[in-house]
């Protein structure tokens, strides 16, 4: 009796494929997928650290710190960029501290070394008395400023015995050795204070400056966590959504309807439009509770989050109805999205922020819905960015609900005339 | 009655031809399953469309209303060949399925289909007055569907596929799962269309309805049409006229008897006859002659039922 039921449950399972997949399939990808975003910091896993330098200093000695820092394989050094709004091939100028802090400030780059005037004379100095070498830092990036601190005291300390501009008769032969955390070193092992990166002793006291402001910075986060979590349950909602037209099927009514002067275009501009206005009311009401209850500065940001919230809901909207219209149940539905969203909501940085994987993965995480989604809501609430510096972000939005419309509507045309 | 007073007939009904369609084939893959279908549904009448499972018939009614398209064959309607959109417009569709939100109220739904028909907004209003006096269901307007029983359920699904007052409407099944009482209710409805001027063609299981209700009844089977005419009309060509006679003996006959065929054993014997007074008294004295006498006896009219085995040799239901 029981082999029998067995043998049933065996064959059901056997022949439902999706079923299969969520069993097999699901756990094996979340896996690979947390083992590369969590599991290999040191393999490569943690990226050089891109540092912008402005020399206004201009003496030979911060020359000399400057190529030892392009000589660091932990880092990634600019000292040059083109200015902003210049023709694409114009020639890059060296950075100045403006500049820098733009670029900072838009996300190019998690932190800037201004090595300001006078510093050369007073380096080095290991009372800790010499001239302060500023950190502008993103607080979106809270490693970044730790790892620069400590190879800052590297590059001083390699400067000081003589490379890597070892043979001029200027460079310093001598001093003490500052610690010197590795690349993959952990937030607070440096830099113990984020306004006074230096220890006593270091041969360059450093302060930290975050471009954009300390104070919001738990808001900040909050925002962060707000459209990552809005975003990623936005997709099950639409995909929830565009289900019904999986229930339509079943019930009858998809076929009335479509027997009526409402044709397959109509039916689904109406479901994506209603899909839409949801999605906007969703992140919206999860915002304003953000706002009520842990203080995240929406008001100020209105516009950018509107822009935002509307390409996303948009494009959320489009991708439920693909599932939907790709699916031939509902239980085959929550199949796919289940399969689908978890993944993007992993590697776009739904549920951890993609700045702190890889450079590989956080490329990969291109792919998905959910990376160009949150870049645009950091964009607007962490860079104060201008509506127009969305343009990437709402472009590929927009171009992905197109795509989503378009494939939705393909896929429809099994429940028009056969 | 009050209910078909509501609706005005537009015209008398001119007996010519509203939706037809003529040598319909369709396959699905290897599938064939219309196989040279025609019918005509003319105008002002009921017309029945039956077949056993599988014969094509929802197929059919799918081609008419241009959810399906034909491999070969042609759809008129009011006696032009009308693009799908259009056929779909002027037709009243009622699915098999309670095709409703279940969640909307009856006013809800009827305010939802009229609109998607294309009702104008100045009409809309007395439409679903009319449907919820029509279905009866006037007085749980603003109900949700979901709490309505199968048969309230029934009566809306027709009526959400007339309120832009079609002439022709098409009911596939529109009894089925429903009480007798429930189907009475719902004949009653439908009589009432046709008052108004609506041509109607129907398809059920219930063969008893489809006499009693139907003008004329078309038979399909295996992709085609076997059959098609008014019941006097199917009967005579297929089972023939009159009456059968069926007597059951005290004990099995002796021998077999002359003017009968053999039941289903040697008690029960069946005779054909036009003239039921006239053969009858023959057919008694013929069982009397055998030593037997008659403990029962069925005097049965050929229907439906035994036209419709007759032409495909098989249940409605196999």
């Amino acid at each position: 009796m029981i082999g029998t039921l067995l043998g049933i449950s065996r064959t059901n399972l056997r022949r439902d494929r999706v079923a299969l997949a969520m069993v097999f399939v699901l756990p094996i990808m979340f896996f690979s997928i947390f083992a590369a975003v969590f599991g290999r910091p040191s393999s490569g896993g943690m990226s050089r650290v891109r540092l912008l330098v402005a020399n206004e200093d201009g003496s030979d000695m911060s020359r000399y710190l400057i190529e030892a820092l392009k000589a660091d394989p932990g880092l990634g050094v600019s000292d040059s960029a083109k200015a902003a709004g210049v023709d694409a091939h114009a020639a890059p100028a060296p950075l100045t501290r403006e500049r820098a802090t733009a670029l900072v400030r838009a996300g190019d780059a998690p932190i800037a070394l201004v090595l300001p005037k006078g510093w050369g004379a007073t380096f080095p100095n290991l009372t800790g008395n010499g001239l302060r070498a500023e950190l502008l830092a993103d607080p979106s990036d809270p490693v970044a400023r730790h790892v620069v601190a400590g190879l800052l005291q590297r590059a001083a300390a390699t400067v000081m015995r003589g490379g890597p501009a070892a043979g001029t008769s200027t460079a310093p032969s001598a001093g003490a050795a500052p610690s010197t955390p590795s690349p993959g070193a952990k937030p607070g092992a440096g830099a113990p204070d984020l306004a006074d990166a230096s220890v006593a002793g270091d041969p360059v006291p450093t302060h930290v400056t975050e471009v954009l402001g300390r104070s919001r910075r738990g808001g900040q986060m909050i925002s962060f966590y707000a459209a990552g979590i809005a975003v990623m349950f936005l997709l099950f909602s639409c995909a929830a959504g565009g289900g019904a037209l999986l229930d339509e099927q079943d019930s009858g009514t998809l076929e009335r309807v479509l027997n009526t002067r409402v044709g397959m275009n109509g039916l689904l501009a109406g479901k994506w439009l209603h899909l839409t206005f949801m999605g906007v009311l969703q992140i919206t009401v999860m915002f304003t509770w953000g706002m009520l209850a842990f203080g995240l500065d929406l008001t100020r940001h209105l516009p950018g989050f509107f822009v935002m919230t509307a390409a996303t809901a948009a494009a959320a909207a489009g991708f439920g109805l693909v599932l939907a219209t790709l699916s031939r149940s509902r239980q085959q539905l929550m199949g796919f999205a289940n399969l689908i969203i978890l993944s993007m909501s992993a590697l776009g940085g739904s549920m951890f922020p993609r700045f702190l994987m890889s450079p590989t993965l956080q490329k990969i995480g291109l792919i998905t819905f959910n990376a160009w989604a949150l870049d645009g809501f950091v964009k607007v609430f962490w860079r104060d960015a201008p509506i127009v510096a969305l343009a990437p972000q709402v472009g590929v939005l927009v171009a992905l609900t197109l795509v989503f419309l378009a494939v939705a509507r393909m896929l429809a045309r099994r429940w028009e005339a056969a | 009655m009050a209910l078909m007073s509501e609706v005005p007939r537009r015209q008398a009904p001119t007996g010519t031809a509203v939706l037809e369609v003529r040598g319909a084939e369709k396959a699905f893959g290897a599938t064939r399953a219309l196989l040279g279908a025609s019918l005509e549904l003319r105008d002002g009448e009921c017309l029945a469309l039956l077949g056993p499972n599988g014969a094509g018939k929802t197929t059919l009614l799918r081609a008419l209303t241009g959810r399906v398209r034909l491999d070969r064959g042609a759809v008129r309607m009011f006696g032009r060949e009308l693009p799908a959109e259009e056929r779909r417009a002027a037709l009243g569709i009622v699915p098999q399925e309670i095709a409703v939100y279940p969640l909307l109220s009856a006013r809800e739904n009827l305010d939802a289909f009229g609109r998607l028909h294309g009702v104008a907004p100045d009409r809309l209003r007395a439409r679903i007055d009319w449907a919820l006096a029509w279905t009866g269901l006037a007085e749980r307007a603003r109900e949700p569907v979901e709490k309505f029983s199968g048969g309230m359920k029934r009566r809306l699904n027709i009526a959400c596929g007339v309120l832009h007052e079609p002439r022709v409407v098409l009911l596939d099944e529109p009894t089925v799962g429903v009480d007798p009482q429930s189907r009475e209710r719902i004949y009653e409805m439908l009589d009432a269309l046709r008052e108004g001027g609506a041509s109607l063609l129907l398809t059920t299981h219930h063969l008893e309805e489809a006499e009693r209700r139907c003008d004329r009844i078309v038979i399909l089977d295996h992709g085609h049409e076997v059959a098609e005419g008014t019941l006097a009309e199917l009967i005579e060509r297929t089972v023939g006229g009159g009456r059968d006679v069926v007597v059951h003996l005290d004990r099995d006959a002796a021998r077999p008897l002359d003017g009968f065929e053999r039941g289903a054993d040697a008690r029960t014997w069946r005779a054909r006859v036009r003239d039921v007074a006239g053969e009858l008294p023959g057919l008694l004295g013929r069982v009397a002659a055998s030593q037997a006498r008659v403990e029962d006896l069925e005097i049965r009219r050929q229907g439906l039922h035994e036209v419709f085995l007759h032409l495909t040799g098989r249940e409605l239901r196999e």
